[in-house]
């Protein structure tokens, strides 16, 4: 397969965008940016920027694995996904407003009804509940490939409670950190306002008639995988990070348990899924949660971000519609492009999937973080007939995407300078005024030779990102 | 402030300052046993540090014997072992990592690299590197901890919870420490001779060698050391001076519930800052530190109830 390499052009020139940083790293001594490199790690280690992996020894963290050649996407390109990104992301808006009050899209046909309504993601819940500025999605983190000839394609909309910005945002602090001298030279958009962003963003939506809101940020504990970003982003917006039995409600209000007694709380930016946040509602065991909070919620006391309910959008499952809500609700055609998908549950689409496993990505329809997916062209017999008795045993589990090509990009690798795949997560604000992003987003590089999955939990590393200004 | 993220504050400063303590104990014992002596006399010393700390029962699952080498490895580098140095300095991290969105970055990273370091060193690493000079480390972490918390932090609430932990871990342990070497030092009250190197020993421990050379200008006497270490005001590691700290940091985050604690912590101090040493004799000094162990131990109990364990519903 050939692959489009985000610095060079098929002829081996570099592209336009990259001449500056191409040039500097020629003359740039490699024992420099390998001495850099170790600093790197070493703040990275200190600073304690680290994620808990899942299954490892507990408690134990990790580095995500940082590489110093940033992906530079110039400003016209930007400027193009970024209207695109927009008008995802209102759709998707309008899509859960309307799932969850008259459902027209469903009665137009446009999406299957029984595709959503029996949908585990979807929370009769919130049928009728109002929202303030009537968003649900106030933070999405798109995730953006490059394939084929250069073509981008969304290929996830994660608008539950999506992760990453704070490596983001401390990946261009320690970019410029080590390498000043290449922000001087190169009109680097700048992306540290991000929580100032989300902090304006959270208190727009504040329940009616609140005109100083307490907002909070909601994390699952010590233990969660994204901890640091939790405390990272309740810092730098300089708001508490409560845990869930740091909060209770009465009289549906909810409060935060003080040192001078109890604080009334009017929004939290939650990074619990809906399933653990209120025992009494969702899933009775959970001790992460708050008794009581659904009903504060549904009165229209305080706000959820994001909402409870969005999951129901961002399924794999609901995925292929997208490009008919935004005709539906916009009357617009779509910009960014969707990944062709094969819905497992169509006698059709399995035929073709079973017939194809060596070629396609199969993903499970409620899977995230890649976990439980299958890369046809990098498994082996073993593990593609495993997935064919899955597939076989629940088709309405499973889509199938064709294996896409993704981009690669120059990366500093055991071997080398090496050209390693990658991806784009734009963090997307929306508050029911507007919608905001930072330039950019996390660009995240599978490190392993040929490995298509970017996701940490697999090894994956992350690239500080540049759009460059005219 | 949330009173869980003051609850990690303030045990967080009790950690690292146990840990601190516990170093001073340990080293003092350590150099007491250079000192010639029976070896019974040596292994009563080790003893008394077990039962100071009330861990008779689970060094005794893991040792037969109490020796110097058993009780150096349970209180260092234990980890099952929750008092010691290593659970200490593990605890104060935990804990730092719960609320490292309060603290400022550099007290994190203080206490982070504290423990990746100390998780590194086995028990054989650092006795061959020496005891001494791994407990001069945990003292000079402890310092930093302390330093950059003075240094960096905003004196707000999380401040005045910071110091509280530090002052009453401080006397309590202080307190300890006088009461097992008075103990052993003293056993059957004032009687014979002094003996300048044990005394000099604890007075080191304490970082107040030098301190009491300053303020007596004579030869060391127990009634001059106890005087030093519970009723000198403007000795940092006195009772008498953490009880000032305390005092004063309570009164700073005062809440409608605190009106008790507040009371009992200014008669404790009250009555350090009105007694005399020879009443203190008079009395014993054993039942007297007893009592004052216990009365810390009820503040720390006042304290978590007011402010750190999340109180009552009713708004």
């Amino acid at each position: 397969m050939n692959f489009y390499n985000e610095m060079y052009d098929a002829n081996g020139g570099v592209r336009e965008h990259y001449k500056g940083y191409e040039a500097w790293l020629k003359a740039t001594p490699g024992e420099r940016i390998e001495r850099k490199r170790a600093e790197a790690d070493l703040a990275f280690h200190r600073v304690g920027i680290t994620f808990a992996v899942y299954g490892e020894e507990a408690g134990k963290e990790r580095l995500i694995p940082f590489d110093v050649i940033p992906r530079i996407i110039p400003s016209a390109e930007w400027k193009g996904m970024q209207k695109g990104l927009r008008q995802r992301v209102t759709a998707l808006n309008m899509f859960l407003r309307d799932v969850y009050h008259d459902q027209e899209i469903l009665k137009a046909g446009k999406v299957p009804a029984e595709q959503v309504l029996n949908n585990a993601q979807y929370r009769p819940v919130m049928q009728g509940v109002d929202l303030p500025g009537d968003i649900y999605a106030h933070i999405a983190g798109v995730d953006i490939v490059r394939a084929g000839a250069g073509e981008c394609y969304v290929l996830e909309d994660n608008l539950r409670v999506p992760s990453g910005v704070s490596y983001m945002l401390e990946d261009r602090k320690m970019m410029m950190r080590l390498f000043p001298e290449l922000f001087a030279r190169h009109k680097v958009a700048p992306v540290q306002h991000y929580p100032d962003m989300l902090l304006e963003k959270l208190r727009a939506v504040a329940p009616t008639g609140v005109s100083d809101p307490t907002v909070v940020v909601l994390t699952p504990g010590a233990y969660n995988s994204a901890y640091f970003e939790h405390t990272f982003l309740a810092q730098q917006m300089g708001v508490e990070l409560v845990e869930g039995r740091d909060l209770f409600v009465q009289d549906e209000v909810v409060y935060m348990r003080t040192t001078q007694g109890p604080q009334r709380v009017d929004v939290i930016y939650r990074r619990i899924d809906d399933d653990f946040m209120d025992p009494l509602a969702f899933r009775p065991d959970s001790a992460l949660g708050v008794p009581g909070i659904l009903k504060a919620y549904q009165a229209g006391n305080v706000t959820l971000s994001n909402a409870i309910g969005t999951g129901v959008a961002d399924d794999k499952s609901i995925y292929p519609y997208v490009p008919e809500m935004i005709r539906f609700y916009l009357g617009e055609e779509p910009i960014l492009n969707n990944v062709p998908t094969y819905m497992c549950r169509k006698a059709d689409d399995l035929k073709y999937v079973l017939a194809h496993l060596a070629e396609l990505v199969v993903k499970e329809v409620h899977g995230a973080g890649g976990y439980g997916m299958l890369v046809g062209p990098a498994s082996t017999k073993e593990q593609i007939e495993n997935f064919r008795q899955l597939l076989i045993a629940k088709p309405e589990g499973y889509i199938a995407q064709p294996t896409l090509a993704l981009s690669n990009c120059p990366t500093f690798v055991e071997e080398g300078i090496a050209p390693r795949h990658l991806d784009l997560r734009p963090f997307v604000l929306s508050s029911g005024k507007c919608v905001d992003m930072a330039p950019g987003g996390l660009t995240r590089v599978a490190l392993t030779k040929g490995s298509l999955v970017v996701n940490s939990s697999q090894g994956g590393g992350t690239k500080d990102t540049w759009v460059l200004e005219d | 402030m949330l009173s869980r993220t003051a609850d990690h504050l303030f045990w967080m400063s009790r950690y690292i300052e146990r840990a601190e303590n516990l170093a001073r104990l340990l080293d003092v014992t350590w150099q007491m046993s250079l000192v010639p002596q029976s070896l019974e006399a040596a292994n009563q010393n080790w003893n008394a540090i077990i039962a100071l700390n009330s861990l008779e029962e689970s060094f005794a699952k893991k040792y037969s014997e109490v020796n110097a080498d058993n009780v150096l490895r349970f209180m260092v580098s234990d980890p099952d072992n929750f008092a010691s140095i290593y659970s200490c300095l593990r605890l104060a991290r935990e804990n730092a990592h719960a609320v490292r969105g309060t603290v400022t970055a550099e007290m994190w990273e203080t206490l982070n690299s504290t423990w990746l370091e100390a998780r590194e060193k086995t028990f054989e690493q650092i006795l061959n590197g020496g005891v001494g000079e791994f407990f001069e480390w945990v003292k000079m972490r402890s310092s930093l901890s302390r330093g950059t918390t003075l240094g960096t932090l905003l004196q707000d609430e999380a401040f005045h919870f910071i110091r509280l932990g530090t002052l009453l871990e401080r006397a309590d342990n202080t307190a300890r420490i006088l009461d097992v070497k008075y103990h052993v030092l003293r056993p059957h009250g004032d009687e014979g001779a002094t003996d300048f190197y044990q005394w000099g020993a604890l007075l080191r421990s304490v970082s107040a060698f030098e301190v009491y050379r300053k303020v007596y200008r004579d030869v060391i006497t127990p009634e001059r050391v106890t005087e030093l270490l519970i009723l000198r005001k403007d000795m940092p590691r006195s009772l008498h001076f953490c009880m000032n700290g305390v005092v004063k940091n309570l009164d700073l985050i005062a809440n409608r519930h605190s009106d008790e604690t507040a009371r009992h912590a200014g008669m404790l101090h009250a009555q350090l800052h009105y007694s005399r040493v020879e009443d203190i004799l008079a009395e014993g000094l054993h039942p007297w530190l007893t009592d004052f162990m216990d009365r810390i131990y009820a503040l720390g109990d006042g304290i978590s109830r007011d402010f750190l364990v999340p109180m009552a519903e009713a708004a």
